[in-house]
């Protein structure tokens, strides 16, 4: 599934990032392909909020759908 | 010295003298080490290609480079070019690191070890994290890292003694065996450990400096770079207890729009309260009337009076109505200054308290309809405090269509502080209906405006990715600092403009082009929007500044309405002479030139529009200033509608967005 399809408070795995320049960015926020990460908030309609320890990353619900993750 | 690869800002370094370069993540407090080292004797240089501003100032014999908060210095934007620059060219770099975000601020601290200048650590806001539960043993850390690391609390100048004795104990870090390999091999070739790095991460900039084609390991250094800071951070850090749960629950209720919405209207409302009630009713009733018109402006009339009479043309010039010793004065201290700096502490507030990120989540989705992401929150609500600043931070924009927009936006739609301030005045005395109708109105501009620049500019605009800092209390000290700063800032900036504007209408008053231009503009004042001929010496005003014009229609006695059409006319009116440079500055001439016509033709236009709807369909009722406002949005829709119905954008391209902001 993509991960503009989760739901607050839902754990899951990143499988694969597309956009090479969002994938070296997460890397930077902390965040790589194969990390659990959880999700804290989805705003309707809008970003999808994601966090890694104390790291909280908003993301816009177009680049979310370009996620491919998987749940626990 | 100091080794230039070519293209770093302007700095004179003596002979001998060291260049320290401060560098650190977003928020991680480099300013106050800035301010200490160099006791706040700043010299500000624009970095060649960019508005990008860097700030140095002199340590003893050596320079303190100030760098722009980044994440890392990747060329992902203006900001992290810079920074890599003036890194590259650093002898020796202080890394501030805030130990509350020790996992991602260390990424950047391994790259900058990486790129082989000798660091120092300073580990920041310590306190901060012992209150949320976080130990981080600094000395492993320094082991690890192989560079110092020292713990303070800058803001309460905890440590900061300390990173001045051991500066000298600054020194290369470890770096990744393989990636010391990989870096061996071109650094023959490129002579610069710093430049190797870079082009094998891929840096086409730097690439090209040498003439050599960017290497693509980028993503395998930086995985490698993550998982190194990783292993670090959980053998240097000790977490006792978790974040506590009233911050993150007050987060996620400023992100939710079922509760972001009214937490937002709660701050607007208590800023119109203190700003628009106590600031602009009681603080200026008593700066502006009592100290500067009953006190100031008699004293100075007299004095100058007693040399020159007022009515020569010299005397017009310097204490008449448009006096520049008088209303010069008047204006930017007794009434503008106040409001500018409960402006500008309202936004320092919410800038230290981790509300503006929080902004940016909530607004996405609205702002992805007028071609923007919820980042472009951030420069539209600087624009609130100056739109020329505001313009120049839309370089935290994802893509050039993304700031082509927001910068049209700023200059046309914002209104700026201290002409917020006056508008505010001039609202309060005329009734919610009529500041409903304002507001409404220019809103409708500005989501008009935008959905017509989002349909109509080719391309997509990029997506909102965005760090989340902590949420926590802002320090009153920093606050009003940041206050105080940015309120000189704007002294500095505005004194010689309004001077300057106050001699320009005191020489066309001396002179009867005043008047000339009042009867040359009747047909458009009086005629089109329904204002007395006077209001054309506003509309002048507003050239030189925009609150000079406001405040120049606040002296003018006016029926409701017409304070409408005529905030509306001079909100959507040109910016001022700075935002319109800056603009020329940004953007192409001819596009900024296309833009600055397109506000005057907007501005008349819709101000027009407004002042004929309400002679048609009457204000004198609540009920009769509503359907004007209906109208208006009617008005609005249907151009939308229009717009969307008629544009062809293939909906298979969605998939191809753009990069991230």
């Amino acid at each position: 599934m993509t991960l503009d399809l989760i739901k607050r408070g839902q754990c899951f795995k990143i499988n694969r990032i597309d956009n090479e320049t969002v994938r070296s960015q997460a890397i930077r926020f902390g965040i790589a392909e194969g990390e659990w990460l959880t999700c804290e908030e989805v705003v309707p309609a809008g970003p999808i909020v994601i966090r890694k320890n104390r790291q909280q990353i908003a993301m816009g619900r177009q680049l979310a759908k370009e996620i491919s993750i998987s749940l626990n | 010295m100091s080794h230039c690869h070519g293209c770093s800002v302007k700095i004179d370094i003596p002979e001998g003298a060291r260049r320290i370069v401060l560098a650190g993540n977003p928020n991680a407090g480099k300013s106050v080490f800035f301010n200490y080292l160099t006791g706040m004797y700043v010299d500000v240089s624009n970095y060649p290609g960019t508005t990008l501003e860097i700030s140095y100032g002199r340590w003893e014999k050596d320079v303190v480079v100030d760098t722009p908060g980044v994440y890392g210095i990747s060329s992902f934007n203006d900001e992290e070019r810079v920074a890599r620059d003036v890194i590259l060219t650093a002898d020796v770099v202080i890394n501030v690191v805030n130990a509350v975000y020790l996992e991602r601020d260390l990424f950047l601290t391994q790259q900058i070890i990486d790129t082989g200048v000798p660091v120092l650590v300073a580990l920041n806001m310590v306190d901060e994290a012992t209150k949320q539960g976080i130990q981080v043993d600094h000395q492993l850390l320094s082991q690890l890292l192989g560079v110092p690391v020292i713990p303070t609390v800058a803001v309460q100048k905890q440590g900061l003694e300390e990173v001045k004795q051991q500066l000298s104990q600054a020194r290369r870090g470890h770096t990744d065996g393989h990636l010391q390999q990989e870096l061996d091999k071109l650094i023959n070739r490129v002579g610069s450990r710093g430049e190797a790095l870079l082009i094998l991460e891929g840096d086409a900039a730097v690439a090209e400096r040498h003439g050599l084609q960017p290497l693509d390991q980028r993503e395998a250094i930086y995985l490698q770079r993550r998982q190194r800071v990783n292993r670090i951070v959980g053998q240097v850090l000790k977490e006792t207890s978790k974040a506590t749960s009233f911050a993150n629950s007050l987060s996620r209720m400023m992100i939710k729009p079922l509760t972001g919405i009214p937490i937002l209207l709660v701050a607007l409302y208590a800023m119109y309260q203190i700003i628009g009630i106590f600031v602009a009713g009681t603080v200026v009733g008593i700066t502006e009337e009592t100290i500067m018109i009953g006190h100031y402006e008699p004293a100075v009339r007299s004095l100058v009076g007693s040399i020159i009479s007022e009515d020569s043309i010299l005397g017009t010039i310097l204490i008449g109505e448009f006096g520049v010793l008088t209303m010069t004065f008047t204006y930017v201290l007794g009434l503008l200054m106040p409001l500018v700096v409960g402006f500008y502490f309202f936004l320092s507030l919410f800038e230290d308290s981790g509300y503006l990120p929080r902004l940016a989540t909530l607004v996405d989705r609205v702002l992805t309809g007028i071609g923007l992401n919820g980042r472009a929150v951030i420069p539209l609500i600087l624009g609130l405090g100056c739109v020329t600043m505001a313009t120049i931070t839309t370089r935290l924009l994802g893509s050039e269509r993304e700031r082509r927009i927001a910068i049209f936006l700023l200059g046309l739609a914002i209104p700026c502080s201290a002409q917020l301030g006056v508008i505010a005045g001039m609202l309060a005395a005329v009734g919610p209906a009529f500041v409903a109708l304002y507001a409404l109105v220019i809103l409708a501009v500005l989501v008009v405006v935008g959905t017509l620049m989002n349909a109509l500019l080719p391309g997509q605009s990029s997506n909102l990715l965005i760090d989340l800092p902590p949420l926590r209390f802002p320090r009153l000290n920093n606050v009003l600092t940041k206050t105080g700063i940015k309120s000189y800032q704007f002294l500095k900036e505005a004194f010689p403009l309004f001077a300057l504007g106050a001699l320009l209408i005191s020489v066309f008053q001396v002179t009867g082009i005043l008047t000339f231009l009042q009867n040359a503009l009747a047909p458009l004042t009086v005629g089109w929007l329904g204002l007395p001929k006077e209001a054309a010496t506003a509309f002048i005003m507003g050239v030189v500044r925009r609150d000079f014009g406001a405040a120049g229609l606040a002296d003018m006695t006016l029926t409701p309405i017409q304070v409408v059409v005529s905030l509306t006319t001079i909100t959507l009116f040109v910016p001022c002479i700075a935002s319109v440079l800056v603009m020329f500055k940004e953007r192409t001439k001819k596009e900024a030139a296309i833009m600055w016509l397109s506000t005057w033709v907007i501005a008349f236009l819709i101000g027009g529009m407004v002042a004929k709807l309400s002679q048609w369909l009457g204000v004198s009722t609540p009920f009769e200033v509503v359907s004007v406002i209906g109208a208006v949005w009617t008005l609005a829709a249907l151009t939308i509608l229009l717009v969307r119905f008629t544009k062809k954008t293939p909906l298979s391209d969605s998939s191809k967005s753009g990069g991230v902001a």
